[in-house]
């Protein structure tokens, strides 16, 4: 297992994720709402939001919305979606982990979308592994690294694991894939 | 996913009954159905969970608002739905049930949603087709998705989100004897924790409950100041044969739930019924219309607990050995 980056790494990155961001919603009139994909994704907005200040936040949950409901195992854990804010003409910042396929973010956007029509959607991720199978384009990067296919990288972060770090190891022979 | 929440498969391709579902299992089904809760009141009332997959309604039994929420549950999965009924159908010309599943299923159904007044006949569905069944009333046996929703309610209602009914009095009034929901709603009351009384007159809760684990009381008067929730079913005068009561004055005299009776009972107490009411027989208007009645949110949480079954005995079909599930 390799460590690419610790607690003060991680901090760094969402330090300059921060600015980058607050930079734009500075520059911008309409209103923003920062939303985070579930179950990593979350906690990471919810970090993001209390650096850059916001009108809205919330959460998706795409287990609904995957394209890959039948085609492998038993079905993923369904938790809530919650967008308590009229979403037509608001601007939504979409914040994942790791971004690999972009299937994941697809499938956040249309959950989105069946809400209203924001005015406009922007991706931040603090990983991009590439391997993308969708013409998906992140606009705030915290890390890019180069990975190969039996690689898995993996964002952990508190509470919702013991400490904050990345991660990459081989996939094991029987992985536990996260949806 | 965390550790603890990737160790719970839910492996169940059916659903026929809460008596042999674990207490894990029924908690992971009305977790789920919490997620579901909100494609309600969006914009686009839908999820594409179930989307191209086919979910029929088969009721040899008539039935509005468990077929309308079923119906509707499915629509919201983007499933496609079919509605088959009993009357008319082949079934009067002498086919078995058996082969009308089979007929069904071979129109490429994926879930079939079976109500029937015979007990066990999801059950022989379920050895009989290679799609999921789920049951939505077999006779006097079991109806979970009613008793599923009611728990569902219960969890909300008394703010226990883990759904664990410890410590909780619910009774249950009326006709048990003849009461599916009656059945499923011990079986899951009990896994959850919960001490259940059944109450009502001798000839509709016989005292052969009690091998069950419940408390069974012929007084209501006696009992109401313990009661946390009180479910009150309906007489179902459809089911009743022989003359159960004396007379349905009386029933409502000595056992509806009145504005009176309702004073003497716990100032939070929560009180449901199943539906179709009979006002002022099992329960007086005003005690269904007050705040302690949770039974039009009973219905709404019908839809989201029949989203959550559907979207779980489906799913379960399609488990591989390893239970892969990769990113």
């Amino acid at each position: 297992m390799k460590v690419l980056a610790d607690e003060t790494q991680i901090a760094t990155l969402m330090d300059r994720l921060a600015k980058e961001f607050g930079a734009e919603v500075e520059a911008s009139d309409a209103p923003w709402a920062i939303v985070g994909i579930r179950s990593r994704g979350d906690v990471l907005a919810q970090r993001l939001a209390r650096r850059v200040k916001v009108e809205y936040s919330g959460n998706v949950d795409i287990a609904l919305y995957r394209d890959d409901l039948s085609e492998v195992g038993p079905q993923p854990i369904v938790r809530t979606t919650e967008i308590d804010f009229p979403i037509d003409g608001v601007n939504i910042l979409l914040v994942d982990d790791v971004l690999m396929t972009g299937r994941s973010v697809r499938a956040a956007i249309q959950s989105l979308i069946d809400f209203g029509r924001p005015r406009k959607i922007k991706l931040m991720v603090l990983v991009d592994r590439g391997g993308r199978e969708l013409p998906i384009a992140p606009d705030y990067v915290g890390q890019r690294v180069n990975t190969e296919p039996d690689q898995l990288v993996e964002v952990r972060i508190t509470p919702t694991d013991p400490d904050d770090e990345i991660v990459m190891f081989k996939r094991p022979r029987k992985a536990e894939g996260r949806p | 996913m965390t550790a603890a929440a990737s160790k719970y498969v839910w492996s169940h391709k059916h659903l026929l009954g809460l008596e042999h579902l674990t207490a894990e299992d029924i908690r992971f089904i009305l977790q789920t159905a919490r997620g579901f809760e909100g494609v309600s009141t969006r914009s686009v009332k839908k999820v594409p969970a179930l989307r191209g997959k086919v979910v029929v309604n088969l009721f040899f039994e008539p039935s509005t608002r468990t077929k309308s929420s079923f119906y509707l549950a499915a629509s919201r999965l983007s499933a496609d739905t079919l509605d088959f009924s009993a009357s008319g159908s082949s079934l009067s010309k002498g086919e078995t049930v058996v082969d009308t599943a089979r007929n069904i299923e071979a129109m490429g159904v994926d879930v079939i949603v079976v109500r029937h007044k015979q007990s066990g006949v999801p059950q022989l569905l379920a050895e009989s087709v290679a799609c999921s069944v789920v049951n939505a009333g077999d006779g006097a046996h079991e109806h979970p998705t009613q008793a599923l929703l009611d728990m569902y309610t219960m969890g909300q209602r008394l703010n226990r989100p883990d759904f664990d009914f410890s410590g909780l009095n619910v009774a249950i009034v009326g006709d048990i004897a003849h009461s599916r929901v009656a059945r499923s709603n011990i079986h899951g009351l009990q896994k959850l924790g919960a001490n259940v009384l059944l109450v009502g007159p001798p000839t509709l809760v016989p005292r052969t409950f009690e091998a069950l684990g419940c408390e069974v009381h012929h007084d209501l008067d006696a009992v109401l100041s313990r009661i946390d929730v009180a479910n009150m079913l309906r007489v179902q005068f459809e089911r009743i044969t022989s003359q159960a009561f004396p007379s349905v004055r009386e029933y409502a005299t000595v056992f509806g739930l009145s504005a009176p009776r309702l004073a003497k009972m716990k100032k939070d107490v929560l009180v449901m019924h199943p539906g179709p009411i009979n006002r002022g027989l099992e329960i007086e208007s005003a005690v269904a219309d007050g705040p302690n009645s949770a039974i039009l949110q009973q219905v709404a949480n019908g839809l989201a607990v029949r989203m959550a079954v559907l979207f779980l005995v489906h799913g379960a079909q399609y488990m591989n050995a390893e239970g892969e599930n990769d990113e």
